[in-house]
């Protein structure tokens, strides 16, 4: 495989050791300038390690990095930045109380006699901004701006520099199709400028649609390298996973699990909230999974928070067991055999700094209340039960559960809830960020489930998975329901037509 | 509308509404004369309080000034009365203020101690030290001291700015500078919304977190001589609680304690609205004096949970934008 003659960066032998796991072991990375290289691996692989280093996050054990064949030494943000290495990251890093202005230019405002002068620094934000098409008002809070134009935000920050190295780390992560062909635009200019792209992502198809090149990383090791012609699908897929997988989700699942006899475990009629759904029908029944399909802002995530009840209906009704029920809380939700996987897995799902075995203890311990504790040995029990039905990847059930991969604390969501013997649960983008592999495993969770006699609700971005999954899938529209697709009508083909029409 | 102003807007109908009410009830209460009084009476705990509000941004809290204008008083007593002139006295303590300051801020970023345990150290350590230096009030008896309470510039009315007045607003433009107005202190409202975030954005944080308690530092020493200069004395045992009507200065000033979001002029308000307070208070006679604390008590409580509803719905604008 080639190396091109004058590289942009070539890292060497980095090595890198946390507590328990060697995440990086001697790999190597070369980058061209002017390329866009695609950087790819399962979770745990060790690429967001490998940009860290590479963005002073964090200091490599060992190895060597050259930028334009002189050797660097990275020691925070700031020198990375210096150096001309921008990076976005996959969680928007940046100030939430800050204006967007305040954001773009952070450490870089434009000053007159010294001091800064907000007018020509807002101008140069807004000019940021309109180089990538975005037209905000750029005094508002950042906080208050959408996930999908906080993730533009920091990309036009990290191009209104002198930019060497622009590392994008899952920037498509919460972008709909449109933002990402208007961000691929931006890449292919920012490219034939010379300037070198690292582009992680999950997104595969996004892979074959922009990167020149790609990089493999498996269990902290370099796996292979090469242009995306050397590199076609399957090999990717191989050369990510260590071995041959075969096309997944071939089948549709079976209808046999089915409860059709009693009333469904929930039914929602005209159930809405004003400025967040417009009123729903949905009903669920045991042994059957409900796919809700629609593009970014379509309303999945409002209506999984709605009946879970995170936001309060303001009009329709929920029968729950055939029982009309208001829901008021989570709380009552959760006793009554309710789980729900947010989308938001690090604020909503978890806490970071609890152990896995306090993780999942908490819905049990909610449905029982709070005068009846689970006692040691029955978590211990649980903890240990759980971390091998879902093959979750800990040393122990004691280690705090922000030190796990992404993949593994969405098994540890699930698992919290499973063990909670819950009758409903609504997973919220189960597979968001999330490598091939775990994936695989997560849909492979959700059809088991099923069989089982759970009932589920599952909203996802992936119509691929959607489509192997879902028994009926409900289609959502800027907040509303715009289609419900039905057995064997289900296929991507169908689903994008309902977006696209009705 | 900008939902991060609405604090500050809040605290400024306060105002308004308090010297409506005292306007309405009591004679002679709009004159220039009960507002330069009010200016040169909270002069000191305002200046504590700018301070305060960097501490506050930046996602801190300090309960050290307090000791610190106590400190002040009677360290610079002590020295005049050993013949230093009050100036180099003041040059002095400010250096060691600012030591103190960004050692404090040192040790509560490089070793991620709370603020508030480190400061509530210093604050032990400053009161000791008072009275190390002296058990009983010491007069400050100086050319320079006298010449300073005699100064004021006249104001429209019956009313002066005095030099504590001066010095109060003459802290308050250099602190509007500070914080609105250059890189250190953008870093300082980045730092308190998001520290992680901030570092990797490139903010120093170190180097600002340090320049936060050491500019407190200079701001407590400026309150402490303020505050010795209007009482011509040092007492070991003054300004003692002062720490907590800056902060509450700062926080009834709009500026949420949380750090990130916050107007330096709003604590000026926050000052005065305390003042205002006392003296509306104090001219109605009937009422006892700790009525004061009551009232505060209850209007801090009130501006704690107006901030927590605001960035409530700030945020909850942000989720409903959200994916879904």
């Amino acid at each position: 495989m080639d190396v091109p003659a004058r590289p942009r960066v070539v890292m060497r032998g980095i090595t890198k050791t946390f507590p328990g796991v060697k995440a990086l072991d001697g790999v190597d990375f070369t980058l061209a300038p002017g390329e866009i290289h695609a950087l790819l691996g399962e979770n745990g692989a060790g690429k967001s390690t490998l940009v860290k280093v590479l963005t002073g996050v964090l200091a490599a054990d060992a190895g060597t990095v050259e930028l334009d064949g002189v050797p660097i030494r990275v020691a925070s943000p700031a020198a990375a930045q210096d150096l001309g290495i921008n990076t976005v990251y996959q969680e928007v890093n940046l100030v939430p109380t800050l204006s967007v202005a305040e954001n773009l230019m952070l450490e870089r405002q434009s000053s007159r006699f010294g001091l800064i002068s907000w007018r020509k620094t807002r101008e140069r934000a807004e000019a940021a901004l309109a180089r990538l098409k975005i037209h905000v008002d750029v005094g508002r809070s950042l906080g208050s701006c959408s996930l999908a134009i906080q993730q533009l935000v920091a990309i036009a920050r990290a191009l209104d520099r002198d930019t060497r190295v622009l590392v994008l780390d899952e920037p498509t992560a919460s972008l709909d199709a449109h933002e990402v062909e208007g961000l691929f635009t931006v890449l292919r200019d920012i490219r034939a400028r010379g300037i070198a792209i690292v582009f992680i992502t999950h997104f595969i198809d996004q892979v074959y649609a922009i990167a020149d090149r790609i990089t493999v990383l498996r269990n902290g090791r370099f796996a292979g390298t090469g242009t995306i012609a050397e590199v076609p699908r399957m090999r990717l897929v191989t050369l990510m996973l260590g071995k041959q997988i075969e096309s997944h989700y071939a089948e549709r699942p079976t209808t046999e699990s089915i409860d059709q006899t009693g009333a469904p475990v929930i039914a929602a009629t005209g159930l809405g909230r004003a400025r967040w759904l417009e009123p729903i029908d949905l009903s669920v029944r045991a042994g059957e999974v409900v796919g809700l399909a629609g593009l970014l802002g379509s309303g999945r995530t409002e209506t999984a928070k709605l009946l879970f009840g995170a936001e309060r209906a303001d009009k329709g009704s929920l029968v729950i067991d055939g029982v009309p029920v208001t829901l008021r809380s989570p709380g009552q939700a959760i006793r009554m055999g309710f789980g729900f996987c947010p989308e938001d897995r690090k604020h909503e799902g978890l806490i970071l700094d609890l152990s896995v075995r306090e993780n999942l203890i908490l819905a049990l311990q909610c449905r029982r209340g709070w005068w009846n504790r689970v006692g040691q040995a029955e978590q211990n029990r649980i903890a240990a039960e759980m971390i091998a039905a879902l093959g979750i990847a800990t040393p122990d059930a004691e280690k705090p559960v922000g030190q796990l991969s992404g993949g593994n604390q969405q098994k540890v969501i699930l698992a919290r809830w499973l063990a909670a013997k819950p009758r409903l649960l609504i997973l919220d983008e189960p597979t968001r960020g999330i490598d091939i592999g775990a994936h695989a495993e997560i849909v492979g969770l959700i059809r088991r489930l099923c069989r089982e006699g759970l009932a589920l609700i599952v909203a996802s971005s992936e119509l691929e998975e959607i489509v192997a999954f879902s028994h009926r899938v409900a289609v959502l529209r800027d907040r509303r329901k715009v289609s419900e697709i039905v057995g064997a009508d289900i296929t991507q083909s169908t689903i994008v037509e309902a977006i696209a029409n009705s | 509308m900008r939902e991060r102003r609405l604090p500050i807007l809040a605290t400024i109908a306060v105002f308004v509404l308090l010297y409506a009410l005292g306007g309405l009830h009591f004679n002679h209460f709009l004159s220039t004369g009960v507002f330069g009084n009010l200016l040169t009476d909270n002069a000191f705990v305002i200046i504590a309080g700018l301070g305060m509000t960097f501490v506050i941004l930046s996602g801190g809290i300090d309960l050290s000034v307090g000791s610190m204008i106590g400190f002040v008083g009677i360290a610079m007593a002590t020295m005049v009365a050993h013949g230093w002139h009050p100036l180099a006295a003041i040059a002095v303590l400010l250096v060691m203020g600012i030591v103190l300051g960004a050692l404090m801020g040192w040790i509560i970023d490089a070793f991620e101690i709370q603020p508030f345990i480190v400061t509530l150290t210093a604050m032990f350590l400053l009161r000791g030290l008072c009275f190390v230096i002296s058990l009983d009030s010491v007069p400050i008896k100086h050319p320079f001291v006298e010449a300073f309470s005699d100064f004021h510039l006249a104001l429209p009315g019956d009313g002066w700015l005095s030099g504590p007045a001066l010095v109060m607003l003459a802290a308050l433009a250099f602190a509007v500078v500070v914080a609105h107005f250059t890189r250190f202190g953008a870093n300082v409202y980045a730092v308190g919304g998001d520290a992680a975030s901030a570092l990797l954005l490139g903010v120093p944080v170190r180097r600002t977190i340090v320049g936060v308690y050491a500019l407190n530092g200079a701001f407590g020493v400026l309150a402490g001589a303020t505050y010795a200069f209007y009482t011509s004395s040092g007492y070991p045992l003054a300004a003692s609680g002062v720490e907590l009507d800056a902060i509450a200065a700062v926080v009834i000033g709009g500026t949420l304690l949380t750090g990130g979001v916050g107007l330096v002029i709003g604590t000026v308000f926050g000052g005065l609205i305390q003042g205002l307070i006392q003296t509306l208070i104090i001219f109605d006679g009937s009422l006892d004096s700790w009525w004061i604390r009551i009232v505060i008590g209850g209007l801090l409580f009130v501006f704690i949970v107006l901030q927590k509803l605001i960035m409530r719905s700030v945020t909850a604008l942000g989720a409903s934008a959200a994916p879904g």
